[in-house]
């Protein structure tokens, strides 16, 4: 039943789903670990970036202007939606953030589906990437590796942007203790918004680029929100590398289990979820400084 | 005469739901109501009793809960359909005890974690019963298809027989569900426990600190959430004679979630108000306006407007304005009472008699002692071989210099953090390594630095919160008894409310209080839990030069027949009050005694006054 080529293509499968959660979770960690808000938006900042890349390709035909499109346009709104509403919750209790974006997120969606209705958008892969390729030891379609390879690169981005350059600094500095990098004189509020541009972008960029995986659809936020969710839990909140790890470990363990019954995959992922939680509630890679 | 009419005032909301309830059906349908939508208002507004329960009162945002409402009608379906069990009643009984059970082992795991892990978790949990139900468990549930089938209920009366199948006849039915519901849901918030959920909304850490088992009464909330949110579930399913699988999508949580803070949060009633704001505009936008899916958007709208400008939805609305009508004409009366109340405060507590001390089972030794207590955080070592000792009925102050180690000790004494060695023994019991919980309910507590209160509660409520620790022990389940009828509750509450000298000032909300009221209250608070030994962390501090001297009178006055340890940095007052002073000095005691030898004593003079004065 389960035989090797097929083990091996599944692992695959479980690569291109975990880049994926990997980017759209950091995303989404950052966005927690800097701002201290739990974006619940996050999952239509993924199904607008899809959206918005599928109509700029409808108009130029171009995959390139697709992405940089998407990516943008979610750039775009993370920072107004902070610099308009979010803003005014950084002093607010924890549920009201929540609340907040959680009926944020439900207004993108049911905007998209007043514009678009319900119906699937697709949108093919760019032709030097259609196809499959041969790696020698399986064949593999071609656009798939692309994809991890296009991910790879934007982890590699969001590293340097929050490893290697000064905003990164005034973030990790801001996720440790935000009222002294306040008080050093640094515009903390102006930080928040650009990461929080920075985190929706994350989201966004998967969206657009996972369309020629899969159709994309109004509601498809909503179960990859609950994914990230599980993700930066068995990483651990606020953990750039946390939510990689976390990324590629949810991707394989849908990915593998589903070999052996689709049906159980998500129900798997979810029990390694508890099983963090029991064993080690901060997540694998998640420090105990905030809960 | 009195106790009547208040019992008959307050149970004005239960006979207004019944009316309400009566009048509906005549005024509701001619504005577009049809009997089909009230029905779902009605097994929603149920649905949110408990949730409002979970979430306005004990504070816990639970996305999770459409679980419990899938799970109940899920379970109650199956056994009246493929098990043919005859009585829907029983059914809904069994449905609604399943989700309990489970709401119970969810708990378990969500309750772990706070705050928005909390949310997070219940979130994923929610989605692996969705995925349970359609594929794993399909056999049982229908998967996709749902149940079909479910009956309605039949009830036989010695003179008719009435068929609650749908419309009316299911409306009275569920009418008096949802009746009952809401009473339970009420009981509920004037219990005990109901009392001691809005203190863990407030401040979970003092909560735990005067004596309250948090963990459990968190538990206790998401149970009875859960068994409302199965009874609703399974509501639904005989409702429509058929039990949908969306029940246990996400987007059930969410209605429910949006339709209760549209409504109003705790209210009880906001999730009936949501949800018939929410279902009334889906026909009117959907059908009347020929708007189709766009009601969605504009409830989606009109949600995140609430949440930004609006926080308590439709009720706490409507409240805030009656509220504002009611104050013009009523206002400056208690206003004066209170002012007058607060610059007066040293009356009643000569009328105070000290509280009779908890009986020490035959032990003479000293009440509280420490040997060799260390604690380490990396290389700081903050308490260093602490030896320590107390003798019962003893004033002891505390002082030292900033970074002494002082709260860390008074952390460790009240088992806040743990020590890294040593051993704690508290009337000759080692309580090292207990919660502190427990050593509350032992009898030793502290009051903070930093005042700890329960903010949204009046000062009355905040004694309340301490005094039912103190007499129904750290947990019980008591959710339905009317918190005045525990004996001596009340008495206890008074006492020291005078003791505090807050009895003029009892229903004013914490946020109105003065600082120096509320730093009285942060004492009361401790005080309430009658400790054998009492802990005050700097309760002077920030005080103005009238208030200390105020307030070091009320600390003579509550220190007569107790033990108190006392950390401040107001030498003057210290030396007034204390018997015996222990000064510390970097994690180490550098010398104890009475307050004339520390006065006297070099070592202290350089270490902590600045060195001896010529």
């Amino acid at each position: 039943m389960v035989s090797w080529a097929n083990l091996l293509s599944q692992t695959f499968n479980g690569l291109v789903i975990g880049a994926l959660l990997a980017l759209i979770s950091s995303g989404l960690t950052i966005i927690y670990g800097t701002l201290g808000v739990l974006n619940l938006a996050h999952g239509a900042m993924f199904m607008v970036g899809g959206y918005a890349g599928v109509v700029a390709f409808q108009h130029t035909g171009s995959f390139l202007v697709a992405i940089a499109a998407g990516a943008s346009f979610v750039l775009v709104l993370g920072i107004v939606m902070e610099r308009l509403i979010i803003r005014y919750f950084y002093s607010r209790p924890d549920e009201d953030q929540i609340l907040v974006t959680f009926g944020l997120g439900i207004v993108y969606v049911e905007i998209v589906r007043f514009l678009f209705g319900s119906l699937a958008q697709s949108m093919p892969p760019p032709s030097w990437a259609a196809g499959i390729t041969s790696l020698g030891f399986m064949i593999y379609p071609t656009y798939r590796l692309v994809v991890v390879a296009i991910i790879a690169v934007a982890l590699l981005a969001l590293y340097v942007v929050l490893y290697r350059t000064r905003l990164g600094m005034i973030v990790r500095a801001g996720i440790e203790d935000s009222i002294m990098v306040d008080s050093l004189g640094i515009n903390v509020m102006r930080v928040f918004m650009i990461v929080f541009g920075i985190g929706a972008m994350a989201a966004g960029f998967a969206g657009i680029v996972n369309v020629p995986i899969a159709p994309i659809t109004p509601d498809i936020g909503e179960s990859i929100l609950v994914e990230a969710f599980v993700v930066v839990v068995i990483g651990g909140v606020g953990s750039f590398p946390g939510a990689v790890l976390g990324g590629l470990i949810a991707g394989e363990i849908l990915s593998l289990t589903s070999m052996i019954d689709p049906s159980y995959s998500q129900v798997m992922l979810f029990a390694v979820m508890t099983l963090v939680l029991v064993l080690r509630p901060r997540g694998l890679l998640g420090t105990l400084g905030r809960t | 005469m009195k106790p009547r009419r208040k019992g008959v005032r307050s149970l004005l909301p239960e006979t207004a739901t019944v009316l309400g309830l009566l009048v509906a059906p005549f005024i509701l349908p001619p504005i577009g109501f049809a009997p089909d939508t009230m029905n779902r208002v009605l097994v929603m507004g149920l649905f949110g009793v408990g949730f409002d329960l979970l979430f306005g009162y004990a504070g816990l945002l639970s996305f999770g809960q459409s679980a419990f409402f899938g799970t109940g009608g899920f379970v109650a379906a199956y056994v009246l359909t493929r098990l043919g069990l005859p009585s829907v009643i029983l059914g809904l009984v069994i449905g609604t005890v399943a989700a309990a059970i489970t709401g119970y082992l969810v708990g378990l795991i969500a309750l772990r974690r706070t705050g928005i892990y909390f949310a997070m978790i219940t979130v994923a949990i929610a989605e692996v019963f969705f995925f349970m139900e359609n594929s794993p468990l399909s056999g049982f549930t229908g998967g996709e298809n749902g149940l079909p089938g479910v009956p309605s209920p039949t009830f036989y009366f010695g003179f008719a027989t009435i068929h609650a199948t749908s419309g009316w006849s299911m409306y009275g039915f569920l009418a008096v569900l949802y009746c009952a519901g809401i009473i339970i849901g009420r009981r509920i918030v004037a219990s005990p426990v109901g009392r001691i959920m809005l203190a863990i909304r407030e401040n979970p850490l003092r909560a735990a600190a005067v004596g309250h088992n948090v963990h459990r009464y968190k538990l206790l909330a998401f149970v009875i959430a859960a068994t409302y949110a199965g009874l609703a579930g399974g509501l639904l399913g005989v409702m429509q004679g058929y039990m949908p699988p969306d029940a246990f999508a996400f987007d059930t949580s969410g209605q429910l979630i949006m339709q209760t803070v549209i409504g109003g949060l705790q209210t009880l009633y906001g999730p009936l108000v949501g949800a018939a704001v929410w279902l009334y505009l889906r026909d009117t936008l959907q059908s009347g306006l020929g708007l189709g899916a766009s009601w969605k958007l504009a409830l989606g709208v009109i949600f995140v407007l609430l949440v930004c400008f609006l926080k308590r939805g439709i009720i706490g609305g409507i409240r805030d304005l009656y509220g504002l009508f009611h104050a013009s004409r009523k206002k400056p009366e208690p206003r004066i009472l209170g002012e007058a109340g607060s610059s007066a405060p040293q009356s009643p507590s000569a009328a105070a008699p000290p509280l009779p001390s908890r009986k020490v089972n035959g032990y003479a030794g000293p009440i509280l002692q420490t040997k060799n207590l260390s604690k380490r955080y990396g290389g700081l070592l903050a308490n260093s071989e602490i030896d320590f000792a107390v003798a019962a009925g003893e004033l002891r102050g505390i002082i030292g210099p900033n970074g002494a180690g002082k709260t860390t000790f008074f952390k460790m004494l009240t088992c806040e953090i743990h020590p890294s060695s040593g051993t704690i023994l508290f009337e000759g019991r080692d309580i090292t390594g207990l919660e502190i919980t427990e050593v509350c309910q032992l009898g030793l507590t502290k009051s903070y630095q930093v005042n700890q209160l329960f903010t949204r509660l009046t000062a009355r409520e905040n004694i309340m919160i301490s005094a039912l620790a103190e007499k129904r022990g750290s947990f019980r389940l008591d959710f339905l008894r009317n918190t005045s009828t525990i004996p001596g509750i009340d008495e206890l509450v008074e006492h020291n409310l005078q003791l505090v000298e807050l009895a003029g000032r009892a229903d004013v909300p914490v946020s109105e209080l003065a600082y120096g009221e509320k730093r009285r209250l942060e004492i009361g608070l401790a005080l309430a839990t009658s400790p054998n030994l009492l802990l005050l962390d700097e309760p002077l501090a920030g005080m103005s030069p009238h208030e200390r001297s105020e307030t070091v009178k009320l600390l003579k006055s509550i220190g007569r027949g107790r033990t108190m340890i006392i950390i401040d940095h107001d030498m003057d007052a210290l030396f007034e009050l204390v018997d015996r002073i222990t000064v510390l000095q970097e994690g180490r005691i550098l010398v104890e005694g009475t307050p004339a030898e520390i006065k006297g004593n070099v070592a202290v003079q350089e270490a902590y006054l600045g060195g001896v004065l010529e």
